[in-house]
């Protein structure tokens, strides 16, 4: 039943007003023609009597209360899709702007999706080697994960998330199906190249499907395009059995579309002027990722989100760390020092990595290695703020040689470029830093651990630090 | 009939009707939604619906039920899992398939299936509310013992023979004093935010072990108790909450996952499957039940998840056992509240909350105690409660409140989790009121040494925190000897005690006896240290023996079945300082 009315009784923001309609659902779609002959789209938000919400994804600039009509769908908001989509280039709405003409629609999905059933889920275990260090040693990516990259304007979020996409494809030895989901969310134009062109140097644009709202489309319409990407990546991995690793980029700007519709419906505001669901709003995004039961494939999501004043305690990164499985943290310290990639690893985390390291999956050091080396860059920041206090020469022997650590770390483990480093390189690395500390501090590993790896002979040499002054120092204190 | 008039997400309003009560359970709309009524004015009707409104339309009819929004009790609740309303996920799996759809009806426990019942009471009997009068073997952990319900009280006149009934056949009827007959099954009903009563309320004084060092030595819980853990994204609250719900010695457990992540559901319904119980050597999932209302499922059933999880604790309880709630996490659970009450447009208090979070917050805590029940046996409810504050502020609405009607709050610490300290509880923010109510039980069960090893460790922890002051400002160098040596123990008490790896096979968990074994181990390198910094030797001395380290890694060297070889250990040290002498 698609019923037509004529003229609106109120526009507010995005949002119009329309009386005496009947017999619509909640959350219908809705098309709206222009006298000048353009269709846009909406949706219904509120219901009271026969009173109904409409939000215009595109804006109602240019509306006016008589110069529209309206005609309910009598649908949910869908998405056409079948693996054709591979290639292709979308807007935020999920149609075409690639001029190649309509995709052949295998099925119809609400682009809401619905809550993945627990019970029918796998738990993730197979890791995802990124060629990056600071990223495999220490926050490994998991197949179906949701890990996303907190990082402020300015610093390479960016190259990072192409090296990410880059590295883990050529690294896949096993020859399964895979796809990269790429939703833009009010980034600029100039971002949104940058990925395109990246992917086609890496060779993988054919795998590639992108959603792109950029900085000048509306701003509404932002609200659908992480919705669009995601059903494509369900469709892709549980239908048709492919890997799919989803970069979104930006939440931040995603967030403050959901504030604007918000604050024009006229909701109670809550921290920041966010909508006091925009947890439960984020949690319906990025739940769309993980591995059921039924299908071989996966959804792995890479969020972008720009921390605002590089703020870890802004509700936006705030709230998706509450539901993310951990977060990959961006350092302006590092990145200012030139560090690529500048990974501030200890806020980074990744939650389901536990069950995907060690024997079987990397190597089974790798465990105490990383609780190593957390702990003992922990300590190379104590030894740094005492320092910014008494001055580095006034610290003692153990504290500057813990500083030379933290140095050697941060220029040789978390720095290492657009180079791709193998899992073994990565962890034969840790230890050989390691081993530049005094075998006793090395109080997170055990014995049998420590007698394999431990080589401080090997990390002296190797690093050529032999004439250094601390090195003296703590052999003159009888080490 | 009564129609749907607004729909505004999960609210919806009834127009001019006056059918409805207050907090009763309704369907609404052509695909029987489950809702509840939550206000009621001469215009409107409120309701909230516990799935997803998408698609419904204005006009639909809404069937009242007469009946509060209730669980069905029975055996066949353990090692299952249950959404926020009570459906059984596995059953709506096979029914619908991986993504969960509104309106699905599916029966919450499995009415075909047999249980082999042994009854407890015969004809003549006297029984009423509360009254045991059978036995199903549930799980080979756990019998179910089957309780009279609510508002039955009679003399019993037929009973069938023991054997294998469904839940629904009838199996005891019961004559009232008018002489009107009952049928008694295997199931009742209970309704949610009603607790279910007992005959009294016991004094605590048994410490609900954890095998967490942390948690058992410093910061106990008593069964029956309540605790909060506050803390940031990543500090590690579920990862407590499931090492509680793995090693902890209650009977039963129930955890309630409240709008948090899909995969930790998923993960707790694998490992639990596979854990092996070291006591019973059976799965732990057969003394667990899972209720599972994830982040992205309907914003109401979040709000009901919780009370779901905590009346079949009340359940149990009432059999006579110790069960213990997870709820992870509760800030969800307040932040559900705080969008039902956005949409209702009332007036909000503090941040957007409603006015009445902190009545509420009190409502569920208190639902903990240790019970003497109406069939005078003795169960308890313990809730640990997770909390995740926004911006890992402590001092937002839903911390503080928890903290006024809570008596153990287990700060977790940011800092401590960047520096993969877990478990991350800042032992200088946490508390626990129960110590003074379980003295007698660790005097008597574990030996006096125990609250006395404790109290050393607290002071030296103090007095490490108020050297630190100093050492931040000038380095440790310049302090006297026998503080670098309390730093150095405080330290080791830090490293080698406090933090406790689950990932571990031995140090996962650690039973109250090596917990004081480690305990005396470490005051005793403390004291005999003492005496050789005393006698003027220099600490740098004592920190090359490494004894220190090894100290530390005794957590990981000694197993939990071989605490014989602490006796080494003295040795050690006792080598380790005579070399210095
Ligand atoms: N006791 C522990 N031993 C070892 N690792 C731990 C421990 N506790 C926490 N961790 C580590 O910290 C990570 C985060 O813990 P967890 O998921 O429990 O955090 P959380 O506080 O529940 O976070 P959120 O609020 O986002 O749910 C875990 O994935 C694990 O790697
Ligand atoms: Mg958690």
């Amino acid at each position: 039943m698609n019923l037509q009315y004529i003229g609106l009784k109120e526009i507010n923001g995005p949002l119009i007003f329309l009386n005496h309609v009947k017999g619509i659902a909640f959350e219908e779609m809705v098309e709206i023609k222009l006298d000048n002959g353009t269709t846009r789209h909406g949706r219904v938000v509120e219901i009271n009597g026969d009173l109904v919400a409409i939000l215009v994804f595109e804006g109602t600039h240019s509306l006016s209360l008589k110069n529209t009509t309206i005609k309910f769908l009598g649908k949910p908001m869908e998405i056409g899709l079948s693996e054709n989509i591979l290639g292709r280039v979308f807007n935020g709405l999920g149609e075409p702007i690639d001029d190649l003409g309509p995709v052949y629609v295998d099925r119809y999905f609400d682009i809401n999706g619905s809550a993945l059933n627990p019970v029918a889920r796998v738990y993730p275990r197979d890791y995802i080697n990124t060629g990056i260090s600071s990223i495999d040693g220490l926050t490994t990516l998991i197949r179906g994960q949701k890990l996303p990259i907190f990082s402020g304007s300015g610093m390479p979020h960016n190259d990072l998330a192409v090296q990410i996409v880059r590295q883990a494809k050529l690294s896949d030895q096993r020859k399964e199906k895979f796809a990269i989901i790429f939703a833009a969310m009010g980034v600029t134009h100039d971002v949104a190249n940058y990925f395109k062109r990246s992917f086609e140097e890496a060779g993988v644009s054919d795998k590639v499907v992108m959603y792109l709202n950029l900085a000048d489309d509306p701003i509404i319409e932002r609200l659908l395009t992480p919705r669009c990407a995601l059903s494509a990546a369900e469709y892709l991995a549980f239908e048709k059995d492919t890997h799919v690793l989803v970069v979104m980029t930006d939440i931040t700007a995603y967030c403050e579309a959901l504030r604007e519709f918000s604050s024009s419906k006229g909701e109670i505001p809550g921290r920041k002027g966010y909508p006091g669901y925009l947890y439960s709003d984020l949690a319906s995004l990025f739940e769309r990722a993980g591995i059921v039961k039924s299908s071989k494939g996966s959804v792995t999501q890479i969020p972008i989100l720009s921390m605002p004043n590089d703020d870890i305690t802004h509700p936006i990164p705030d709230l998706t760390g509450y539901i993310t499985e951990g977060q990959i943290v961006l350092d302006r310290e590092l990145h200012q020092r030139g560090i690529y990639p500048p990974i501030g690893v200890l806020p980074s985390l990744s939650r389901l990595m536990k069950d995907g390291i060690g024997s079987g999956y990397t190597r089974e050091d790798h465990q105490p290695l990383m609780n190593q080396l957390f702990a003992s860059y922990a300590q190379v920041m104590d030894a740094r703020s005492l320092a910014s206090v008494i001055g580095e020469d006034e610290l003692s022997p153990a504290d500057k040689n813990l500083m030379e650590f933290g140095r050697l770390f941060e220029e040789h483990f978390i720095s290492q470029g657009h180079k791709n480093r193998s899992i073994t390189d990565t962890l034969d690395l840790g230890w050989r830093l390691l081993s530049f500390l005094p075998k006793d501090q090395l109080d997170r590993t055990d014995e049998m651990i420590l007698d394999r790896f431990y080589d401080h002979e090997d990390a002296i040499n190797f690093f050529n630090i032999e004439d250094s002054v601390i090195i003296n120092e703590l052999k003159k204190e009888g080490n | 009939m009564n129609k749907v008039y607004s729909i505004n997400g999960p609210v919806i309003k009834v127009k001019n009707s006056t059918d409805f009560q207050i907090m009763e359970m309704v369907f609404v709309g052509d695909d029987k939604l489950l809702g509840e009524v939550i206000s009621i004015s001469e215009e409107f009707t409120v309701i909230q619906v516990y799935e997803s409104t998408v698609g419904l339309k204005p006009g639909e009819e809404i069937i009242s039920t007469g009946e509060p929004i209730s669980v069905t009790l029975g055996p066949g609740l353990l090692t299952n899992i249950f959404d926020g309303i009570q459906r059984p996920l596995n059953k709506i799996y096979e029914k619908d398939g991986k993504f969960i759809k509104a309106g699905t009806n599916v029966d919450t426990l499995d009415y075909d299936k047999e249980w082999e019942v042994h009854f407890l009471v015969k004809k003549g009997d006297k029984i009423n509310f509360g009254h045991v009068f059978g036995e199903v073997e549930e799980t080979t952990l756990i019998t179910h013992r089957l309780l009279v319900p609510s508002g039955i009280e009679g003399e019993v006149k037929e009973v069938k023979k023991d054997g294998s009934y469904k839940l629904k056949d009838v199996l005891v009827v019961v004559e009232d004093k008018h002489g009107n007959k009952h049928e008694l099954n295997m199931i009742q009903r209970w309704p949610i935010k009603k607790p279910r009563p007992t005959k009294e309320r016991l004094p605590l004084s048994i410490p609900l072990i954890s095998g967490q060092r942390v948690i058992d030595t410093l910061f106990p819980i008593a069964k029956g108790g309540t605790a909060g853990v506050p803390g940031g994204f990543g500090t590690g609250k579920t990862m407590m909450q499931h090492q509680f719900a793995k090693w902890c010695d209650a009977d039963i457990i129930v955890y309630v996952g409240c709008g948090e992540r899909g995969n930790e559901m998923t993960q707790t319904l694998e490992e639990f499957s596979e854990l092996i119980d070291p006591k019973s050597n059976r799965p732990l999932i057969e003394r667990t039940v899972l209720i599972a209302n994830t982040s992205n499922m309907p914003v109401a059933a979040r709000e009901a998840s919780i009370y779901t999880g905590v009346v079949i604790a009340e359940f149990y309880r009432d059999m006579g056992y110790h069960v213990a709630v997870m709820a992870d996490s509760t800030s969800r659970w307040a932040e559900a509240l705080r969008e039902i009450s956005g949409r209702l447009e009332e007036m909000p208090a503090e941040e957007g909350f409603p006015a009445y979070l902190p009545s509420r917050i009190a409502q569920f805590y208190e639902r903990a105690g240790y019970m003497n029940t109406m069939s005078d046996r003795k169960g308890s409810v313990s809730i640990i409660g997770a909390i995740s504050p926004q911006g890992s502020d402590f001092s937002e609405p839903v911390t503080q409140n928890t903290k006024r009607f809570v008596r153990c709050f287990w700060a977790l610490d940011k800092e401590l989790a960047y520096a993969r300290h877990y478990a991350a509880i800042n032992w200088n923010q946490s508390y626990s009121e129960y110590i003074s109510d379980l003295s007698k039980w660790y005097n008597k069960q574990v030996g006096v040494e125990f609250l006395e090893s404790r109290q050393q460790f607290i002071k030296i922890l103090a007095e490490e925190n108020k050297l630190m002051e100093i050492v931040k400002l000038i380095g440790k160098d310049v302090l006297p000897e026998d503080q670098k040596l309390l730093l150095e123990i405080a330290r080791v008490i830090r490293v080698g005690y406090l933090q406790q790896n689950a990932f571990h096979k031995d140090d996962t968990f650690v039973p109250l006896e090596k917990q004081l074994m480690m305990m005396n181990l470490i005051l005793y390198l403390y004291k005999e240290a003492s005496i050789i910094i005393k006698q003027g030797k220099a600490f740098s001395l004592l920190l090359k023996t490494n004894i220190f380290d090894k100290v530390i890694k005794v957590k990981y060297d000694i197993p939990n079945d071989q605490l014989v070889l602490f006796d080494n250990y003295y040795k050690l040290i006792d080598e380790a300082l005579h070399s210095v002498k």
